[in-house]
């Protein structure tokens, strides 16, 4: 009937399906958090958090007090401390943020509270290569450059149709 | 005495009441930014979805603050006036407010924050915003312009385009006191310039640059 071994064979980390590990109202945490899959935090935590790759949301009841790194952070509680996501925060209604973020989309909806520097980090978008202008002579004796292609300068060289 | 507004009754403002009106201020606060990327500026208005699109997508970084809930925080338990001149409170609220480095911003909305603040502490605002800004660049600010009302509508300014805003309303409050040009004038004293826009709805906007 125990389920106890059967539940330490289990890979309980490195989820599969990237689940999402849970800090209750009523846990607190001092010190460094670190996790490699999606984290709620509706208790209180006090030091620094990092999720990478993943999403970080602070419950109504969480209160962060805390450096934060993650892929996308939703806020319904407090967070005091600075922030920073690769993609997106979002600061809902009745949320509470003090601190300086650094993202690449923010949403702040209509009753959220937040004092602090917002800076957007775009994404660096390559420049699309320009297609190559068809030359009769080579078309004629050479194949034609992929557009999509990364050609490098030798090759566009050796080709002697890629102009830039 | 009007009593000001609770915390509560700010962050649950009822956004339903939204206004919308052109400004001239804001037109020239904007051409004073000349599109050059990666500038400060500073909001007073407190954070708005519209405000930080619109200052972002030019390549701006925003500072965002709520001047007035921190106006409350500090002085709104009990007379709100009148604990403006209390020595603890004030120095809590220095302690707190407009702590930035000298010339940190390429820009500042302050909108209808001045309107709110005793004599004294006005000043000392005033001189901080002087430090803050960067020399050359301006400050948006506006005053209500009726002086034959008790209390005067506040809003959550946020911006729609450079040349609109939307209003949130946040209920009435009574000015400590009201401007005139002369007045306003002698306030940025120690500005390059200052430059008015009366509108027919009774506000003053004015650009100061430093």
């Amino acid at each position: 009937m125990s389920t106890l071994p059967g539940r330490i064979n289990e890979p309980h980390f490195d989820n599969p399906r990237g689940g999402s590990a849970v800090l209750g109202k009523s846990v607190i945490v001092k010190g460094q958090i670190f996790s490699r899959e999606d984290l709620t935090i509706d208790g209180e935590v006090e030091g620094t958090v990092e999720l990478q790759e993943h999403r970080l949301t602070v419950g109504p009841n969480g209160k962060v007090l805390a450096s934060i790194k993650a892929r996308e952070i939703v806020v319904l509680g407090t967070i005091h401390g600075n922030v920073e996501t690769t993609d997106k925060i979002d600061i809902r209604k009745d949320a509470k943020l003090v601190g300086d973020i650094k993202t690449a989309r923010v949403v702040i909806e209509d009753g959220a509270y937040f004092k602090g520097n917002i800076d957007i980090v775009r994404a660096e978008v390559p420049k699309p290569q320009p297609a190559p202008k068809p030359q009769p002579v080579a078309s004629a004796t050479a194949p034609a450059p992929a557009a999509t292609g990364t050609h490098n300068v030798a090759a566009a060289a050796g080709g002697g149709d890629l102009k830039r | 005495m009007w009593p000001p507004l609770l915390e509560a009754e700010i962050l649950n403002a009822s956004f339903h009441n939204l206004e919308h009106r052109h400004s001239h201020g804001l037109d020239q606060f904007c051409a004073s930014l000349e599109e050059r990327p990666g500038l400060s500026i500073l909001d007073l208005a407190g954070a708005s979805q519209s405000t930080v699109s619109f200052v972002t997508n030019y390549g701006h970084r925003l500072y965002s603050d709520d001047f007035v809930h921190q106006l409350d925080a500090c002085f709104g338990d009990g007379d709100f006036y009148e604990n403006q001149s209390n020595a603890r409170k004030v120095e809590h609220f220095l302690e707190t407010s407009l702590t930035f480095e000298d010339s940190s911003f390429d820009g500042v909305l302050v909108w209808d924050t001045l309107q709110f603040l005793s004599a004294p502490l006005l000043q000392i605002v005033v001189e901080r915003l002087h430090r803050i800004l960067r020399p050359s660049s301006c400050l948006l600010a506006f005053f209500h312009s009726e002086e034959k009302i008790d209390t005067i509508p506040t809003y959550s300014y946020r911006i729609s385009d450079h040349r609109n805003i939307a209003l949130v309303e946040r209920g009435r409050r009574r000015p400590a006191q009201f401007f005139n040009n002369r007045s306003l004038e002698k306030l940025f004293q120690d500005f390059q310039s200052v430059k008015f826009f009366l509108t027919r709805d009774h506000l003053r906007e004015v650009i100061v640059r430093r």
